[in-house]
């Protein structure tokens, strides 16, 4: 009994003890938040930034715009979250907004899914930055802001970048085959068409280095000749109708027939076993589709190795491939900075900083005529004029209408339906029956 | 020795038998003190054990029950990742019925799961009988033997991607100084589906290995030194004596290696790269689990990844009752 009483007591006042210690950690942590926020940081607010891939604005490797505009707002800090894989940022950031809860006042949006951000479901969730926040829209290209314009004449977000295309080649590969390496020469060889690049594949391969091919891959043909067709995945009023595309019809029956003509180095670009970065490494092809982003993976795969090899020609027709968008979520706690934040981050001359940095290219007319982007030159392509050529590709894009099902029915045609016949000798007429079928199948559920 | 000890452990329960007849007294004088102070003990004798086990009956239901059903209710509606539900009654499953990749990846699976649980089953049970006999470094051989187990799907997976390559793999060079051309492991369906069961069991067969070598040891030596008297070769006491005994545990195995090869997702989706999800540009290597990933997560359309998913617990569930069957007219046989 005794023993039992004194433990119940020791037991007591350890519990008294240790509720006085939590109580004491509790009242101390809750005093020295509020000093710290009645004291020095009065109104200081944290806007944070959902991205992916690289946006070339963080502190350490990009411009350092973060740290800039926190030098130039006192009262504000900036953080920014980034996650590489483009669609899984895209699938988290389409729950939370379902949800209201848990994103960024900032998130970027690729291309391939502002049709789906702009569409009647999503449409009212972002915050109009025709209003907020102070942007010239008019300072943007006008088929970009369009993008991102929804029915009722809202701008759900602001431009950063886009993908004007141009057409990489392996020099030394051009020479073994007999064919022109100057980038004027080469550019002219193909001017003005797409099927003209073909017949330059024919001509390569009758001299090629054995081994090697004219192109990486017959989807990423298809997906060049799309990206300069003014009509792809979408009809005129934005709805999916694919299979009726004369642009979609026109990049399959290339891409059908440079792969059958074996033109192509049979690849998926972009393929997580590393076959694709490793054709680059071993020069098993002589061409790929450019956009202006692709210089760096160029650089990254070919290696120092291979300095001097690549050079950039202009493309048959002008087109974009990628590019991306600032929004704000109306669920955002500190909208009205945010938009301020995003107008500022999107406006010309902070696409100038991120050029000279990042490299990408920038959406707003005045920069892109301007001469930092100009004059830009690439030293691992030997010193080619890239500004000129991207800015002047930039110049011819048609803008296309885009439908929020256009990237998954990209991945169908590409992967499953053009790769099938590259890879394995499936009819081209079957690969598209069952493209379709896939399509049926996947997208109305 | 066996049941005493079973005897030592039953024989925890009984101190908490004997408050329950003066329960019913307690509850008559709750308000005395004794009469509380049982009541607590009562409480406490009865109440306790349900307090341990919640932790794992809580979890269970937040995290197996809950989703299971709130499929269930998914598979019945059109919804859309970061959508409203819309009631569709059974529509997602007789779309599944109708629709060519369900069937497709259903067979695959089918194929796959019967190409890697079977040698891998038969390599086990090779492999413990071996391991079964007195060698050096015993103890060595059977840790060795878990060691695939222990190394991660993604690891193993990409390791066998490196040998299976098309261009640059070693199993191709190998084929080659054999005479025998280069093997498109990637692209055409059987080597495909051959390649993704060798990680299967390669990953799987140490495992089961050493399930059986447990099983094994149990077997009494008596029973193999009557053999032997009676002339028995090693491979006939294998057949007639090891097998049987053991018998139980292959079909635990199997129900276990049924459930795995039903399931499998990992090896088809990191084998096939960037086309892994959708098992390759035709199809050739999709499983019902990737089919539904494809569903839910690259299509978005959840309602029908959630059909999938349940007549996947449908199968397991028809698979586990053919075997529950077949192994009880087997314990009655042996029975008689």
């Amino acid at each position: 009994m005794r023993t039992s009483s004194s433990r119940r007591g020791r037991r007591t006042a350890a519990a008294a003890v240790a509720a006085v210690v939590t109580g004491t950690v509790l009242l101390t942590g809750c005093g020295s938040d509020t000093d710290d926020e009645a004291g020095k940081d009065a109104g200081k607010i944290t806007l944070r930034v959902g991205t992916f891939g690289s946006f070339g604005y963080d502190n350490k490797t990009g411009a350092k715009l973060y740290a800039e505009y926190e030098r130039l707002h006192p009262n504000i800090k900036i953080e920014e979250s980034n996650v590489s894989d483009g669609q899984k940022y895209w699938d988290t950031l389409k729950l939370r907004l379902s949800q209201n809860s848990g994103v960024a006042d900032i998130q970027a949006i690729e291309v391939g899914y502002i049709a789906e951000a702009t569409g009647e479901s999503m449409a009212s969730k972002w915050v109009d930055l025709s209003k907020e926040g102070g942007a010239d829209t008019s300072k943007f290209l006008d088929w970009k802001v369009k993008q991102a314009t929804t029915g009722d004449g809202k701008v759900i977000a602001l431009g950063t970048d886009i993908g004007p295309m141009a057409v990489c080649y392996n020099k030394e590969l051009f020479g073994k085959a007999k064919l022109p390496t100057d980038r004027e020469e080469v550019g002219k060889l193909w001017n003005g068409d797409w099927s003209k690049f073909l017949t330059v594949g024919e001509t390569y391969k009758k001299n090629a280095p054995a081994g090697t091919a004219f192109h990486d891959s017959a989807s990423g043909l298809f997906n060049a000749v799309l990206s300069s067709d003014p009509v792809q995945y979408a009809n005129s009023s934005g709805q999916l109708d694919w299979e009726n595309s004369p642009g979609v019809k026109k990049a399959w029956e290339l891409g059908v027939k440079a792969a059958e003509g074996g033109l192509t180095a049979k690849l998926r670009q972009f393929d997580e076993k590393g076959t694709w970065n490793a054709a680059f490494k071993n020069s098993k092809f002589a061409t790929v589709a450019c956009p202006s982003w692709m210089t760096g993976i160029i650089k990254d795969q070919a290696g120092p190795a291979n300095q001097g090899k690549w050079d950039i020609a202009a493309p048959p027709v002008a087109g974009n491939w990628g590019g991306s968008f600032l929004a704000v979520p109306k669920a955002s706690k500190h909208a009205k900075e945010a938009a301020e934040l995003a107008a500022w981050l999107t406006a010309p001359e902070q696409h100038a900083k991120v050029f000279a940095v990042n490299g990408n290219i920038p959406s707003t007319k005045d920069t892109l005529l301007s001469s930092t982007v100009q004059n830009a030159k690439l030293p691992y392509f030997g010193d080619t004029p890239v500004g000129k050529i991207f800015s002047s590709a930039a110049a011819g894009i048609q803008p296309a209408v885009i439908s929020r099902y256009d990237g998954q029915v990209k991945t169908f045609l590409t992967d499953n339906g053009i790769l099938d016949i590259e890879q394995r000798g499936t009819d081209p007429a079957k690969a598209w029956e069952n493209v379709k079928k896939l399509v049926e199948d996947k997208i109305d559920q | 020795m066996a049941t005493s000890v079973r005897a030592e452990q039953g024989g925890t329960p009984p101190p908490a038998a004997p408050p329950s007849p003066p329960a019913p007294r307690g509850r008559r004088r709750r308000s005395g003190p004794g009469g509380w102070r049982s009541t607590l003990y009562r409480w406490d004798v009865k109440a306790i054990p349900y307090v341990f086990i919640a932790p794992f009956f809580l979890t269970f239901a937040a995290f197996g029950l809950f989703p299971l059903i709130y499929t269930g209710y998914l598979s019945l509606n059109r919804v859309e990742l970061g959508g409203t539900a819309e009631w569709k009654g059974l529509e997602n499953y007789t779309d599944l019925a109708t629709s060519e990749f369900f069937w497709n990846a259903l067979l695959n699976t089918f194929t796959i799961g019967v190409i890697s649980t079977v040698p891998q089953l038969l390599m086990a049970l090779g492999l413990a009988h071996l391991l079964n006999y007195k060698l050096r470094g015993r103890g060595f051989f059977r840790v060795a033997i878990l060691a695939p187990y222990a190394t991660s799907i993604a690891a193993a997976t990409l390791v066998f991607a490196q040998l299976f390559n098309t261009d640059y793999g070693m199993i191709n060079t190998l084929l080659d100084w054999v005479g025998i051309g280069p093997i498109d492991w990637n692209n055409s369906k059987w080597p495909a589906q051959i390649a993704i069961s060798v990680i299967v069991t390669w990953r799987w067969t140490g495992y089961n290995a050493l399930i059986y070598l447990a099983a094994m040891q149990a077997v009494p030596q008596d029973l193999y030194e009557a053999a032997s008297l009676d002339g028995a070769s090693r491979w006939r006491q294998f057949i007639s004596v090891t097998i049987p005994s053991i018998r139980p545990t292959i079909f635990f195995t199997i129900i276990v290696s049924t459930i795995g090869a039903t399931q499998l997702f990992g090896e088809p989706m990191l084998f096939g790269g960037s086309v892994g999800i959708s098992g390759g540009s035709g199809h050739q290597f999709q499983t019902l689990s990737l089919l539904m990933y494809e569903k839910g997560w690259i299509t978005g359309a959840l309602g029908s990844a959630s059909a999938i998913a349940w007549v996947m617990l449908a199968l397991l569930l028809l698979l586990g009752g053919i075997q529950a069957l077949v192994s009880r007219r087997n314990r009655k046989k042996l029975g008689d």
